[in-house]
């Protein structure tokens, strides 16, 4: 079908409508932050190694047609615990990381299983089902660590425990491992420090993604992903292929929480998986991905965009208006609005894509 | 293939068919909807649904054993492949990832000894390789790697079929109505390189509703009518006609008759103008359809399932997307705006009685008022000098009770729930909700779906009656081309989302029935998908 130039740019802007919003903000908002280049193109790069990995873990699920995975928080706890672990036990270094991952995989692989089976039973809802699993999960998860941690599972080291005998403080400090993945070998290039083990990590894992989208498995998954029942009538295990991604998924973000730990170096036990799964959706959203089309440039054009607008909007408050509190409430504002203008943008998207394909109904034109 | 012989007793669907089919030829299977085609085919391919349903009887047999498939798949193992009316393909892959879907060319690589077999590597080539091979013997002009959204319909087809084409076991095919959606040079080709897979060795059962198609390639032809077979011709030795015959001969019980007067019936001025009408209804997509409704007379609209008929109804009263203009006595009914048809004097009784028609939990009374009031604020009066207006029970209760009576609705009282009445008896209050809103014009959409004998009696006589004394015009959509016949002054018959023609009733039924098939051929815009 042919369609005009005009019709060509509209369709355009309607495919990349959130990044490009993203773009104008930003444009606008950079030079009221005051910031220097430096120091953004700083912040960026440490943002990028920090979050990619996370972000990245959401792309396998989005093949499989199962919509953004809230339930990657799942896998962010289990990160958590297996670095509450090692901490512990005082596993310093890329050790330490190695090990909480050990920790965490199997403790990971069960809670995907879990929330794949029980998306298995909410399909077509994937999304808001992941969104209060993780809630659900959230108060088991503060049941073992308030409670179980120093009554059931000993925990030794005393600056962990609350002062009353059990359960994990507000805050972990995650010293040992602090960076250490990060400072594995890095360098600096015109004074920007390149954290490159790190950005090797997130690299092959681009890559295993590109190969596993060639394998059967990946492509039983696209095929899942468009469409269930005629994957299901060729022979394609539909139900056992969206558990496996989600599987997939929960570990690579369990691995992607610690990524983002020991870069941050300090947990805060309570709180910290519950903004990974947000911010991690909001950051592919802006990259410019849809609830069925992600791809690994979203990834990183979203990471650069979100935080970008993440850094400077507090300040270009500050300076605009005088109060940085207000930049502080664009923040909460561009992460929830974002997903809920990507959600609608989704469904007027499909609804205007519709209307195109029915052009070719009326015989009388 | 030795040859395929199938008996089933017993069953209303489907009674006594035997048929044989030989190796590298071609049968075709017509007959009207509800004949059992689709049930015969259901049973050879071992669908779900029959086993669920208690099975069936009589023998299948393939290259002389008996073979009784309980899921697709064990029918698939033993070579039968079938292309149904609705697409199986992926839509965002391309022709060569649908034909080779779930049965991928792979290499072998490291991590398959971990994760087994599911992590081998896709082969692109060979993949692609084998596709071509598939559409080679196919001879069609397809593009492996175009992808299936962007195809035209007809591709699609081929893509299905070429799928079948390179499982190797294939040996008996059926394609179900695969010309329905094809252009007249798609189905041409299609036809020939049905013709060029025969010649291969591999059977073909062909379900069309074209007729010509079918004298043209099948070896042998087998006419179905209501579960049985009624006839088997060899094309040489036959012609359109006997088959269409065949096809729609049937006797009818239980209905009323055309009388005298019926035919001295003379209509007035034109009250209903429907101009390059298109609505978007899935599955029964009306393209453009151009009609005349005469004031006071029963306008039938029949042809045969997802063609478009019952799209015209749901698009006029605005149930879904539509376009093209639609004049009602003098004014342009706006579409896409069900209140707008309401408010003209143009009532409806959908198809879907449960779901659009009725208030399943709620009461009789309620029912049989509920439209009238909404959109005509009858039975409300108002208190507090006019401030709040408050439903009139009395009179709810009054007009109920009429038409309880009036309809002869088999019920408790006016206050019974709708769910807990018979269909026949739920079609009557669907009636009566319409017949509540005083409407100059009543569409009526298969109002003898799943009722039985004597309601459907009561019901058409209804009708005509309301027809007679309201002096009001009624437009009823039927699959029931019989039905249509005995109580509508004309018909027109929709193929493919088009008018195909527009007969008195009196007409002869094969010509109704040539028309259905799509044998009068039309001038047809191409449509580009």
């Amino acid at each position: 079908m042919k369609y005009s130039l005009r019709e060509q740019i509209s369709h355009f802007l309607v495919q990349y409508a959130v990044p490009i919003i993203f773009v104008l903000l930003s444009i606008v908002a950079i030079p009221l932050s005051r910031f220097s280049t430096e120091y953004l193109v700083q912040e960026m790069v440490a943002r990028l190694a920090r979050d990619s990995f996370l972000v990245l873990s959401l792309l396998i699920p989005i093949m499989a047609g199962m919509g953004l995975n809230f339930g990657m928080v799942l896998g962010a706890m289990a990160g958590e615990i297996g670095l509450i672990f090692i901490t512990d036990w005082n596993v310093m270094g890329v050790q330490g990381m190695l090990l909480a991952m050990i920790i965490s995989t199997p403790l990971a692989i069960l809670l995907g299983w879990m929330c794949g089976a029980i998306l298995n039973k909410a399909k077509g809802r994937e999304m808001v089902t992941s969104f209060i699993l993780g809630f659900f999960m959230n108060g088991v998860y503060q049941l073992v660590v308030l409670y179980g941690f120093g009554n059931i599972i000993p925990i030794k080291n005393p600056a962990l425990v609350l002062s009353r005998g059990f359960g994990i403080r507000n805050v972990t400090n995650l010293a040992g491992i602090r960076h250490c993945l990060d400072d594995l070998f890095s360098f600096n290039i015109m004074g920007i420090t390149i954290p490159a083990a790190t950005f090797l990590l997130i690299g092959a894992f681009c890559l295993f993604i590109t190969w596993f989208s060639r394998t059967k498995l990946g492509q039983d998954m696209r095929a899942v992903g468009q469409d269930q029942d005629v994957a299901g009538s060729t022979g394609i295990p539909v139900e056992r292929t969206r558990i496996i991604s989600i599987v997939i998924s929960t570990v690579l973000a369990c691995y992607g929480q610690i990524i983002f730990l020991q870069n941050i170096g300090t947990m805060n036990t309570y709180n910290s998986h519950e903004q990974a799964g947000m911010f991690a959706i909001a950051s592919l959203l802006v990259g410019g991905a849809s609830v069925s089309r992600a791809t690994i440039p979203n990834v990183f054009l979203g990471v650069i965009l979100f935080h970008l607008m993440f850094v400077v909007s507090p300040m270009a408050g500050k300076y605009l208006i005088g109060e940085a509190q207000l930049g502080e409430f664009f923040r909460v504002f561009i992460s929830y609005g974002v997903i809920a203008i990507a959600l609608v943008l989704y469904s007027w998207r499909r609804h205007k894509e519709r209307e195109r394909a029915r052009r070719s109904l009326r015989g009388a034109e | 293939m030795e040859g395929v012989g199938k008996s089933y007793f017993g069953n209303r669907v489907l009674a006594n068919v035997n048929f044989s089919l030989k190796k590298g030829q071609i049968l075709g299977l017509v007959g009207e909807n509800g004949a059992g085609k689709s049930t015969l085919m259901n049973i050879l391919f071992g669908m779900p649904v029959i086993q669920e349903t208690g099975g069936f009887e009589g023998k299948i047999y393939i290259d002389g054993k008996e073979v009784s498939f309980n899921s697709p798949f064990e029918a698939l193992e033993a070579g039968v492949g079938m292309v149904h009316q609705e697409f199986s393909l992926i839509p965002g892959f391309t022709a060569a990832e649908n034909i080779v879907l779930n049965r991928e060319s792979t290499t072998y690589n490291v991590l398959v000894e971990a994760f087994g077999d599911r992590l081998r590597t896709l082969d692109r080539v060979e993949i692609r390789k084998r596709a071509e091979t598939a559409i080679d013997t196919l001879n069609v002009d397809l593009h492996p790697d175009m992808c299936v959204s962007e195809m035209p319909v007809g591709h699609k087809q081929f893509t299905e079929i070429a799928r079948e084409i390179d499982k190797k076991r294939t040996r008996l095919l059926v394609l179900d109505e695969p010309t329905a959606v094809l252009t007249e040079t798609e189905a041409a080709i299609l036809l020939k390189s049905m013709k060029k897979l025969a010649d291969l060795g591999i059977s073909i059962i062909f379900i069309s509703h074209r007729l010509q198609e079918i004298l043209d390639i099948c070896d042998t032809i087998i006419v179905l009518r209501d579960g049985e077979v009624v006839r088997e011709f060899v094309p040489e030795k036959t012609d359109l006609m006997s088959i269409a015959s065949a096809m729609v001969g049937r006797s009818i019980q239980g209905q009323s008759q055309r009388t005298q007067e019926d035919a001295d019936r003379t209509s007035g001025e034109i009250i209903l103008r429907v101009e390059n009408l298109w609505v978007d209804m899935p599955g029964e997509t009306v393209r453009d359809v151009n009609l005349e409704v005469h004031k006071g007379e029963i306008f039938g609209i029949g042809g045969l399932a997802g063609q478009g008929k019952l799209g015209i109804g749901n698009g006029i009263m605005g149930l879904y997307p539509s376009g093209g203009t639609v004049t009602f006595d003098g004014d342009v009914v706006p579409l896409n705006d069900p209140m707008a048809p309401l408010s003209l004097g143009i009532a409806a009784v959908s198809e879907d009685r449960r779901g659009v028609g009725l208030l399943l939990e709620e009461p009789i009374a309620w029912n049989i008022i509920f439209t009238a009031l909404q959109v005509q604020n009858r039975y409300l009066r108002s208190i507090l000098g006019g401030l709040v207006r408050i439903r009139d029970a009395a009179a709810i209760r009054d007009c109920a009770k009429h038409y309880i009576q009036a309809l002869e609705i088999k019920c408790v009282s006016e206050r019974q729930r709708v769910v807990e009445l018979s269909g026949g008896n739920q079609q009557k209050i669907c009636l009566a909700k319409a017949f509540a809103l005083d409407p100059k014009l009543l569409f009526v959409a298969e109002p003898t779906r799943g009722i039985d004998v004597g309601a459907k009696k009561v019901v058409l006589d209804t009708l005509r009656e309301y027809n007679r004394k309201n002096r009001a015009t009624v437009v009823m959509i039927s699959s029931e081309l019989e039905e249509l016949r005995s109580i509508c002054d004309r018909i027109a018959i929709i193929d493919e989302g088009r008018v195909a023609g527009i007969l008195p009733a009196t007409a002869p039924s094969t010509e109704f029935g040539l028309l259905m098939l799509g044998k009068v051929q039309k001038t047809r815009e191409r449509v580009t998908a």
